[in-house]
């Protein structure tokens, strides 16, 4: 390599601020993904069910359930399927939960990593951009049956607004403005929030319409879990706004949970 | 072939410590102290954009003094080695102990081994947690020498006038703007000018944080914190 080689590859190399390539340099083993099981071995991965998004005026909520399953067995009750990714952004997982987690841990990781070297946090855009990529990296898995479909959603701080963004197998990245759903009860959590999502909802107007979506697709799907009264054990509900990523607090939506359901068997409205 | 010059390995050593040190001494200086609530980091830096204090991880600060190229690649190898051990084990496994070992490894091969030494030191901090754990302060010199410091350390130009000044002056338990005062005072002590909250970067590992404990202080706060809020 001659003088001017060397100093010029140190320009080619834009990747210096990521973590997943410092991981594909010098440990490979351990990205996810790396050794692809052949498809027989994969019988009955755990899968996380529901998890949604919804913009309002502050800025963004994320919620899911709390089940995962096996089939037809429940595999845990009180699995978390949103991931705070950075102060600004979130990431809900569907699919296999094994490389669901894991991939949430990595992009998580990554972000942080980015922050840490360049001195500022990556674009929402860019953080969208880079999860797309994670998706693509795990393709060879999805076709053996590990499929990872996340939503990922965050406060975009030059627009000064709340973003989504869904994913498909391949890493395709789709924004939708309003509202959306993933996961098997994705379905029924949509038509819900077709008919309940408004224009410029309050904090409060978006909790009750994302949790009335978790409790329709839980009603409609099997693999869904409702609110379970009898241990305790309420949909993980998240708000991203200019001022940060913040839990909302349980006994809040246990609150809401009990209103809801409540107000379903007095009125038999959604029943 | 010529022969090289014959030159004995202590007469080498002592030609690259000498470079090494003139090199850092013409930089300016930067200290850390232990204060109530965890560790205060303060350099001068009229940059604002160009760092000498950084986070590496969730309770660990990196500050160099020397040349910026060398001491930005020990800080960027240094959140590297931190993140991957972070993701594969777990994020408490993560210690400024075995990074500082790590630097000081580095930092010893490139004196032995390269035509020219890093003109760098470097210092690794770690804050204790809420129960009482102590914090972790180390100082790792350009030749690999590595030191654990407690209370208070200093880097850089004129460190050695520096430490004395903070022997004479640390008090245990100090309140951030009475800690941030002395350091400020302990950078002025060899020279007849005063540092306004422009010439100065600061930052603090913070124990009653949630999990990232680091945090920079803005230019504001740095103000009033100084007590030359307008």
């Amino acid at each position: 390599m001659t003088d001017g080689e060397r100093w010029r590859s140190l320009f080619n190399d834009y990747s210096n601020s990521s973590f997943l390539e410092v991981l594909r340099r010098e440990s490979p083993h351990l990205i996810p993904g790396h050794e692809v099981p052949a498809a027989a071995e994969v019988r009955e991965p755990v899968h996380g069910t529901t998890v949604l998004s919804v913009r309002y005026r502050d800025g963004v909520i994320m919620a899911g359930d709390r089940q995962a399953t096996a089939g037809y067995q429940v595999a845990s009750r009180r699995i978390e399927k949103i991931f705070k990714s950075d102060e600004l952004s979130g990431v809900g997982i569907a699919g296999a939960a094994g490389p669901a987690m894991e991939m949430a841990k990595l992009f998580q990781t990554e972000l942080e990593h980015y922050e840490k070297v360049e001195g500022e946090n990556l674009s929402l855009e860019g953080k969208a951009n880079r999860l797309s990529q994670m998706i693509r990296m795990n393709l060879p898995a999805a076709m053996q049956g590990l499929v990872v479909v996340p939503i990922f959603a965050g406060f975009d701080e030059k627009a000064g607004l709340g973003r989504l963004f869904k994913y498909d197998i391949t890493g395709g990245r789709y924004e939708e403005t309003n509202f959306d759903a993933q996961g098997s009860g994705s379905k029924d959590a949509r038509d819900s929030l077709k008919k309940l999502w408004k224009r410029d909802m309050s904090r409060d107007e978006a909790l009750r319409v994302s949790l009335e979506a978790l409790i329709d697709a839980a009603d409609e799907d099997v693999g869904t879990g409702g609110p379970d009264l009898v241990r305790g054990i309420f949909p993980s509900v998240k708000t991203i706004t200019r001022s940060g990523f913040g839990d909302v607090p349980e006994e809040e939506v246990k609150g809401l949970c009990e209103a809801i359901l409540g107000e379903r068997s007095r009125t038999g409205n959604g029943a | 072939m010529p022969l090289p010059y014959y030159v004995s390995p202590e007469q080498m050593m002592k030609d690259k410590a000498e470079y090494a040190r003139k090199g850092i001494s013409r930089g300016r200086s930067l200290v850390t102290l232990e204060y109530g609530d965890g560790i205060l980091l303060v350099a001068e830096n009229p940059s604002t954009l160009l760092h000498k204090i950084s986070e590496i991880y969730d309770r660990i600060a990196f500050a160099g003094v020397g040349k910026y190229n060398e001491f930005e690649n020990l800080r960027i190898a240094g959140i590297r080695h931190a993140d991957v051990k972070g993701y594969s084990y777990s994020r408490g496994d993560v210690t400024a102990k075995a990074l500082a070992n790590a630097y000081s490894q580095a930092l010893g091969n490139i004196f032995t081994q390269d035509i020219k030494p890093f003109e760098v030191e470097v210092l690794v901090a770690e804050v204790g947690d809420a129960n009482g754990a102590r914090n972790e302060i180390y100082h790792i010199l350009y030749d690999g020498t590595i030191e654990d410091e407690r209370n208070y350390a200093a880097m850089g130009g004129q460190s050695d006038e520096i430490r004395r000044f903070l022997k004479d002056h640390h008090k245990e338990g100090m309140p951030l703007d009475e800690a941030l005062q002395l350091g400020v005072r302990a950078l002025t002590v060899t020279q007849n000018k005063t540092l306004t909250e422009k010439d100065l970067e600061v930052a603090v590992l913070d124990r009653t944080k949630a999990r990232r404990k680091f945090r920079r202080i803005p230019l504001e706060a740095l103000g009033q914190l100084l007590g030359t809020a307008r």
